[in-house]
């Protein structure tokens, strides 16, 4: 099966149902989606598919209709993207384990809202979950993210 | 990392007396330093300059003997050494180091000694002393109990000068120039014409000559790094998703694997079917494991199907197969009367009378780091190695090598980074899963990937705890309180059990954070139960203090209520400990107590003392017509100095939600012998919309340095509790409070 990830072609060869996460991982090596729980319900997988925030884990390989970008396709450490940024400059994380994929949450976030309330924060990124308690400093960078993006 | 096993053979021996801080006893086996492990390993023109300094053509590596599992462990090491080293965070690596007792801990003793930790007269330091000793001599390398840096402040800074004079000594040696006349900055021994000698380039001098020990520390008033904000040393890979963790584990020829283990922890496989997995795509072996079926697959998706696809018929519980029976055991044991311990006894409670009476319950809870446990193995005729996050690399070691029929010099244990911890990975079961699957496939490294279901099935959790208290007040003050706790044992579960060492006397977390709180209250008692064997239980952040201090502080607000107090007030005229007074001050101050609140809002109070750290909280809640929800959180701790204040706000406001979550969200209960929850639909804490915002102040005001990893957890669920009383009326007897109390 041809899969499109950070602007590269793959052809993988395995089950149409096994998940995306473990397509990048087991299969491409990509290890940026982190494995958390595998029902969608900490989001420490989350990727984009055409731009939308998916759960890797529960996204099988045959209903991928789309490119995917994964943390490494968002930024790297010599050229970041402004979430990435925003996430150092606040030193949001403690463990890391769950960080990107909140930042890949909080860039499908801004790719749509470009000035998000606390609500609109809570409501995006509630799904994501950080068992060390980083919150309040991720709702903090969403914004200084925020605010970088509009003054491009 | 993975450097120093690389480096190929001894060239160096280093005195690292300079390192014995402390209280010195008289006995040489103590006072001998233990080898070097770095030797071990060193190449020509390598410096091991101290068990904590590595020095080579490639540059300086600083050893980080405490694990990071997410705290901040592995940079606020590397700041203590580099203070006095001359480097700065951005020149160095860092290597957790290989499991060697030269990274005893010799702070963890301090929460097992019978003096509460604001007693620093003789015989408390002294027998802290000598509990140091003792995890000196067993090597005990552990990361826990809040005690990187205690135990590092000074020991890591003494290292970091160690190098530096035996760097500026080689200089001396190859300029001709005089010590006193050599300066060191940014990574170099500077001449007195501005000439820079870098330190790689003096390791190979430094090498042959003596290392200089007698060193004295900087004052803090010089200090460059300890104190300021800096950028953690994993921070740019964590903010870019390139930090490699455990589980992201990748070797040629490694196999994945997967194991389910009988739910009923410590029963029994009677029989299974692996027909059906063993034809699965990918699956290469199926292998039974200690009380499980474990898989070996080409990946780590196929080892899980096929996992699940064996069927199994698992024996019974060795412990009561319902919750319900859990429960009778605390209450059965509080009432036979079978003591544990009587930490504290002021006074005469019996004769004080009684006006308030309480039980009071915390549930079982597990751990649930987002990064599942994982290892990975390789056994081969001559070694093992072993890939893997955690706390206890040298207790690992010794399962694994009797496990193999190993030396422990032959068993190679790599802490790796984790993500998150909160006390699951002081444990090591999934090592030994992981070699067992190992030794089956000799040869090949084999990768063990719990499933999320697995990790919370199989945890270790907090005890539960039945707390009976009864107290007494008048004229308007707290005269009285007696409390009673019942919870299994840890060290019964854990260190006995689980580890074969023995642990002689109470199980001191049994009443952790209850006996030496600093009241001064005239009748004040504490007893301790230690229930038979449950559920097996393990340290979950804060350990004992974590339903400890929901019992104290929810029960002595109860009591200053019924005295008509302010429970500020009360507890400032209760105290006997100035630095604990100060945080409750501060939280006093920060959140302006006393001040009047809309009628829909409310606010609690509480402290706890904890692993040495005095730490206050006042919550602030809104009770609306959806429910209530986490306004605000003003939260103050005092640890003697801050060495990071910007990883020290986020450890705290993280130790805050943490303790929240589960006092509102979390419990794990068993029925037919297994836990009901594994999955974070069911066990989660607490999440992004459901978080306070929380202002965080360090406090200073002691000569002697705690941590900070744990104490922030113990006040948040009493604190959250005194506020629902003051908004609905009802307190709150029994986490997790959203099973009486509805919040948004």
């Amino acid at each position: 099966m041809k899969l499109t990830v950070n602007g590269v072609a793959h052809d993988v060869d395995v089950e149409e149902d096994m998940p995306l996460l473990w397509v990048l991982r087991d299969e491409l090596k990509i290890d940026g989606p982190k494995y958390g729980c595998g029902v969608a319900a900490c989001g420490a997988c989350t990727v984009h598919v055409d731009g939308v925030a998916v759960r890797s884990c529960q996204t099988f390989l045959g209903d991928v209709d789309g490119p995917v970008t994964t943390m490494e396709g968002l930024g790297n450490p010599d050229e970041m993207h402004a979430v990435q940024a925003a996430w150092l400059t606040h030193q949001v994380a403690q463990c890391g384990y769950c960080q990107g994929g909140q930042m890949m949450q909080a860039a499908e976030l801004l790719a749509n809202n470009s000035a998000p309330t606390d609500e609109d924060i809570d409501d995006a990124m509630s799904g994501n979950l950080c068992r060390c308690g980083t919150y309040p400093r991720i709702r903090a960078a969403v914004k200084t993210a925020a605010k970088s993006l509009q003054e491009g | 990392m993975g450097r120093i096993g690389t480096i190929a053979r001894r060239t160096f021996l280093v005195g690292s007396a300079a390192l014995l801080g402390g209280v010195a006893f008289g006995y040489y086996k103590y006072k001998q330093p233990e080898d070097n492990p770095l030797d071990d390993d060193l190449a020509d023109g390598t410096a091991a300059l101290t068990p904590y300094v590595l020095i080579n053509a490639d540059g300086v590596t600083l050893i980080t003997p405490r694990a990071d599992k997410g705290q901040g462990a592995y940079s606020v090491q590397a700041a203590l050494i580099a203070e006095e080293l001359d480097v700065d965070l951005d020149q160095i690596n860092v290597d957790p180091g290989p499991p060697s007792a030269a990274y005893w801990n010799t702070a963890i003793a301090a929460e097992g000694v019978p003096f509460p930790s604001t007693d620093r007269g003789f015989a408390a330091e002294t027998m802290r002393g000598f509990m140091g000793a003792v995890i000196k001599l067993m090597g005990m390398q552990i990361t826990g109990g809040s005690t990187t840096v205690p135990d590092g402040f000074e020991k890591l800074r003494v290292a970091g000068a160690v190098a530096r004079e035996t760097l500026k000594a080689a200089a001396a040696e190859m300029s001709g120039l005089a010590v006193t006349q050599l300066k060191t900055e940014r990574g170099a021994v500077v001449l007195p014409d501005g000439k820079r000698i870098p330190y790689e380039a003096l390791a190979a001098k430094a090498a042959e000559i003596e290392p200089v020990t007698d060193v004295a520390l900087r004052p803090s008033t010089q200090w460059k790094l300890v104190g300021k904000p800096m950028q953690r040393v994993d921070m740019v890979a964590k903010s870019t998703g390139t930090q490699s963790y455990g589980i992201d584990m990748r070797m040629e020829g490694m196999v994945h694997a997967a194991v389910r283990v009988n739910p009923r922890k410590g029963g029994e496989v009677i029989s299974f079917d692996a027909t059906q997995a063993e034809g699965m795509r990918g699956v290469q072996k199926v292998i039974p494991v200690t009380g499980g079926v474990g898989v070996i697959a080409d990946n780590t998706w196929r080892a899980f199907q096929a996992v699940d696809a064996i069927e199994v018929e698992w024996g019974t519980a060795p412990y009561p197969a319902e919750q319900s029976e859990h429960w009778q055991a605390l209450a059965d044991t509080i009432d036979a009367g079978d003591v544990d311990a009587t930490p504290r006894d002021d006074g005469d409670v019996d004769r004080a009378g009684t006006t308030v009476e309480a039980e009071y319950r915390a549930p079982y809870l597990a751990h649930a780091p987002l990064e599942p446990m994982n290892a990975t193995v390789l056994v081969t005729d001559d070694r093992v190695d072993v890939w893997t996050g955690n706390q206890i690399p040298r207790m690992t070691q010794a399962s694994v090598a009797k496990m193999t029929g190993m030396d422990a010099d032959d068993v190679h244990v790599h802490i790796l980074m984790m993500g998150g911890s909160f006390g699951h990975r002081l444990e090591d079961e999934v090592v030994k899963r992981a070699t067992e699957l190992a030794m089956a496939m000799k040869g090949t490294p084999v990768k063990l990937t719990y499933k999320r279901e697995e990790d919370t099935l199989q945890d270790f959790t907090r005890p539960i705890a039945m707390m009976r208290g009864r107290g007494a007040v008048a004229d308007g003050k707290v005269t009285a309180m007696e409390i009673k706790v019942a919870s299994p044992s840890i060290m019964d579960s854990q260190m006995v059990e689980r580890q074969g060492f023995p642990v002689p006397g109470p199980d001191t977390t049994i009443t952790q954070g209850l006996w030496d709180q600093p009241y001064a209250i005239p009748n004040y008692r504490v007893i301790g139960y230690r229930a038979p064997k449950l559920g097996p239980v393990s340290s979950w952040r804060s350990v004992g203090a974590s339903q400890n201090g929901f019992f104290h502080e929810n029960f002595l607000n109860a009591l200053i209520h019924e005295a008509g107090a302010d429970p500020v007030e009360e507890r400032l005229r209760l105290m006997t400990d100035n630095p604990s007074r100060k945080t409750l001050e501060a939280v006093a101050e920060m959140s302006g107590w006393g001040g009047e609140l809309a009628a829909n809002k409310a606010r609690g109070v509480a402290f706890c003392l904890s692993f040495g750290t005095p730490c206050a909280q006042v919550i602030e809640i809104t009770n609306g017509e959806e429910g209530i929800t986490l306004d605000k959180v003003w939260v103050a701790a005092e640890v003697g100095k801050v060495v990071d204040p910007i990883n020290f706000e986020n450890l705290v406001a993280g130790g805050v939600i943490w303790g929240l979550g589960h006092a509102i969200n979390s419990q794990i209960t068993y029925a037919d012998g297994m836990a009901e929850q594994e999955n974070f639909f069911d066990f989660e804490g607490l999440r992004n919309n459901q978080a306070p915002e929380i202002f965080v102040r360090g406090m200073e005001n002691r000569d002697y340095v705690t941590g900070v990893g744990e104490p922030p957890v113990p006040p948040a669920a009493p604190a959250l509790a005194e506020a629902i009383f003051r908004a609905t009326g009802e307190r709150p007897t029994e986490m997790p409070f959203g099973e009486r109390f509805g919040f948004v």
